[in-house]
């Protein structure tokens, strides 16, 4: 179907150098990301448009914050965990980091493996970062168990503004459902490679598309950006 | 011999990617309603955006009847007012002018102009539309409920929005409206991935960005703004169902209602409208950039001429859309945000004149000694330009943070965003289907009724709107439900709503004709053949119309020139296909 290209180089144009040659490359035929997957495009161009969602929810958190009439309640008291007699403040947070932080390490070995076709290991540890995953809602449903004990309502908390509570809630929410589709994903992919999908390029139930390995690190590149989220909130919400 | 210029070069590089595999439909269902295909996608997209856009039309038919003749009509009472104007306005933008646009012409042209078999993601492309469709019955839902659909203005300010004095403000009104927005995005969400993946890497061999159609760079643009400004839409509406639902404070400050403090307190409504309109000002260039585009082709291939600066135009599309993600509080002069902030904002917006006189003066200079054939699509064309430029100019008024305060929530704000934004891309929309119809149904729309459509939705637009300036300038407010004898509403200007009025239902009723043309014309238009328009872009270039499953047959084609070669010195015809290549070459190598 693909007649060999009709290229003659001592006939076709010079390439323009420098800046011009920047654009021409980026603007020359069928792709203009050589090397770079249709899945794999979409994903990037889909996390470019949910940093955005992201960055609208964190924009309007600050301007509640920085606009309210009532204090701000303080972070590291209440987030603190009272534990062998004493406060101390941020551990439950800090763990939770590390635990994500940890799962975007054992989602980078998954796509290293998963592109040298090992099918036990990269399907071990898609099933580990989905494990580390789970364990951060877990342990983010506690985080939200507590608060609401404590008395904190998304319209009204004892220990300062009201927006205190709802752009907690919001906005660990929406972070915590990403993760959770993120788990999803991730066990339903590794099912596929422990079965050998992507060797066989067994064909999508939906798409009928052929299956193939890259889709572990489209997968992985969805897992870092909710990480990479994470930090921001980190920041954002309990170092303030 | 054809003398072609030695610049077009011939050699187009290999395929990258091998030719997709596309899902064949097994049944009919699969064929025709849960369809994979772009095309029938996009039939789908613009019918829903259609049926949905005459129920529009009808409530703006209602608020004329109520300012035209107040007190005749009793079925229409201030809440219902308030709930036409809100649906009217809403409907409007979004489930007509954004879907038409984008899920309608977009599905339909991006894989045919770039020379693909379909979208890169057709299952996502399908749960668009359904999630469109969903999101359309959620907003009609809005009228069968307790209460009826929300009256807050379409722009839905807090803290009114989700007050009880507002219709739907303590009911389901808002509650769906802000549902449906949701779910609107994210279907919109999958089918603009799949739109901006298809023109980065879905292209054909030899077709480059700087050959594609200007159509395609509309849409594209548009799309990947509205990827970018939805999202602040959505955050917007979900913050506002927390306050409505959970009685969260986000945007509710502390509030008495009824004599009665309210639980709400602390939240800013100004944040409100800083996130609507970090959406909606860049949807004004979501709407507008996919018709300037698809206008620029219509003014090149029914004027037969080559459009005058390609390359400028695509710059200017581009800076347009960037610039737009930084004007959005000029339509916030008046909210009390700090005043500083006008100046900066005012700065921006007029800059964004620079590009958009470049667009206006190059689709003059193509149609300059142009070939000019008076078409459907070029009397469409011509009317756009026309529009833009006068609603153009009055927003150079309001764009000015003085003129604009005392013009503020007049009939004159009214009058220029119709014009800009509501007159002018319906005028391309239409010139697009009177092009387009024989490409997707392989007949002609009805010349006769098409030109009574055309006079009197042009003439009749102007005579609603220019009177409509003239009532904003005399000081007329908009969102009125009426005026009564008011100093700005002396009997003269009580004349001219009813003369508005009944141009409102002249210019609707040539709609129906419109519609009826499209039907009409399905069985007994003339028989248009693959390329009726003597077009050089791809899509009408396909071996069969209407264009089968997978668009191409066997061979997928290959580009070899821009897309505006039309009337080059010394060639056989006044158009060149962008697939044909240059027949000196073509010539040598069947020799050898």
């Amino acid at each position: 179907m693909h007649e060999s290209a009709k290229t003659t180089p001592s006939t076709s144009l010079p390439r323009p150098s420098g800046l011009s040659g920047f654009a021409s490359d980026w603007a020359s035929d069928q792709r203009t990301f050589k090397n770079v997957s249709w899945g794999k495009a979409m994903m990037w161009i889909f996390l470019l448009s949910d940093t955005f969602v992201f960055g609208c929810f964190l924009l309007a958190y600050m301007t509640a914050r920085m606009s309210t009439t009532v204090p701000w309640p303080n972070p590291s008291e209440v987030f603190a965990l009272h534990i062998g007699g004493q406060d101390v403040p941020l551990i439950l947070i800090a763990i939770m980091t590390f635990v994500l932080i940890s799962s975007s390490g054992t989602m980078a070995m998954a796509v290293n493996y998963g592109y040298r076709r090992d099918r036990r290991k990269t399907a071990i540890l898609m099933l580990l970062t989905a494990l580390f995953g789970a364990t951060f809602v877990g342990m983010q449903a506690f985080e939200w168990t507590k608060l609401i004990m404590e008395g904190v309502r998304p319209w009204e908390n004892p220990f300062g503004a009201a927006q205190f509570g709802s752009t907690f809630f919001m906005i660990t929410g929406f972070h915590g459902t990403h993760v959770t589709i993120g788990v999803i994903f991730l066990i339903i992919i590794a099912r596929k490679v422990w079965r050998g999908d992507f060797d066989t390029e067994k064909r999508g139930f939906f798409t009928s598309r052929k299956g193939n390995y890259e889709i572990v690190e489209i997968t992985g590149l969805y897992w870092h950006f909710v990480d990479l989220v994470w930090v921001f909130i980190f920041a954002f919400f309990y170092l303030w | 011999m054809v003398n072609i210029p030695s610049s077009i070069d011939d050699t187009v590089p290999a395929a990258e990617v091998e030719d997709v595999e596309l899902y064949h439909p097994h049944s009919w269902w699969t064929t025709y309603v849960f369809s994979q295909d772009a095309k029938v996608i996009a039939i789908q997209y613009s019918m829903t955006a259609l049926a949905i856009g005459l129920v529009a039309l009808v409530l703006s038919w209602l608020m004329r009847l109520q300012l035209g003749f107040p007190g005749y009509f009793t079925f229409i009472d201030a809440e219902r007012y308030y709930q036409f104007i809100t649906m009217h306005g809403m409907i409007m933008v979004i489930y007509l002018l954004t879907a038409l646009f984008l899920g309608g012409f977009g599905n339909y042209l991006i894989p045919l102009m770039l020379g693909a078999r379909d979208m890169v993601f057709p299952y996502a492309n399908m749960l668009s539309y359904w999630l469109y469709l969903l999101a359309v019955l959620v907003l009609v839902a809005g009228f069968f409920v307790p209460g009826g659909p929300t009256g807050a203005g379409w722009t839905l300010y807090p803290p009114q929005a989700v007050l009880s004095g507002t219709p739907g403000g303590q009911d389901w009104g808002i509650i769906l409206m802000l549902t449906s927005l949701i779910l609107f995005i994210i279907g919109f969400t999958m089918g603009g991935l799949n739109y901006v993946v298809t023109v980065l890497q879905g292209r054909a061999r030899g077709m480059t960005l700087m050959r594609m159609p200007l159509t395609i760079w509309g849409i594209f643009t548009a799309t990947v703004m509205a990827l970018l400004a939805f999202p602040a839409l959505f955050v917007a509406s979900v913050m506002m169902l927390f306050d409505r639902l959970l009685g969260t404070s986000f945007f509710m400050p502390a509030i008495v209602e009824m004599g009665e403090q309210l639980q709400h307190g602390g939240g800013s409504p100004i944040l409100f409208q800083h996130l609507f309109w970090f959406f909606g000002h860049p949807e004004v260039y979501i709407v507008a950039l996919p018709a300037f585009g698809i206008v620029s082709d219509l003014i090149s291939t029914h004027a037969r001429k080559n459009i005058f600066g390609y390359r400028m135009m695509v710059w200017a599309i581009v800076i347009i859309g960037a610039l737009s993600f930084i004007v959005w509080a000029h339509h916030m002069y008046v909210s009390g945000m700090n005043p500083n902030f006008g100046f900066f904002f005012a700065t921006t917006t007029l800059i964004i004149a620079v590009p958009t006189a470049i667009k206006v003066y190059n689709w003059v200079l193509t149609l300059w000694r142009g070939d000019i054939h008076l078409t459907l699509p070029m009397l469409f064309a011509l009317g756009f330009i026309v529009t833009f430029v006068n609603g153009g100019l009055t927003g150079l008024f309001l764009g000015n943070v003085v003129v604009d305060v005392p013009l503020s929530d007049t009939m004159f704000v009214v009058a220029h965003f119709h014009m800009v934004m509501g007159v002018a891309p319906i005028m391309v929309i239409f010139g697009a289907i009177y092009h387009w119809y024989p490409k997707i149904t392989g007949r002609m729309l009805n010349e006769i009724m098409g030109r009574i459509h055309f006079w009197v939705t042009f003439l009749g637009a102007y005579l609603i709107f220019f009177p409509m300036h003239y009532l904003g300038l005399l000081g007329a407010p908009r969102r009125y439900y009426e005026l009564g004898e008011s100093a700005v509403n002396p009997p003269s200007a009580h004349d001219l709503n009813v003369f508005i009025t009944l141009m409102a239902l002249t210019v609707g009723a040539a709609q129906m004709l419109f519609l009826f043309n499209l039907i009409w014309s399905l069985r007994n238009g003339k028989e248009a053949g693959g390329n009726p328009w003597r077009a050089t872009t791809l899509e009408w270039q396909t071996p069969t119309t209407p264009p089968p499953h997978g668009n191409w047959g066997k061979e997928l084609p290959v580009v070899y020139r821009w897309a505006y070669d039309y009337s080059v010195p010394g060639a056989p015809e006044d158009f060149i296909p962008q697939n044909q290549p240059n027949s000196n070459r073509l010539s040598m190598e069947n020799a050898s």
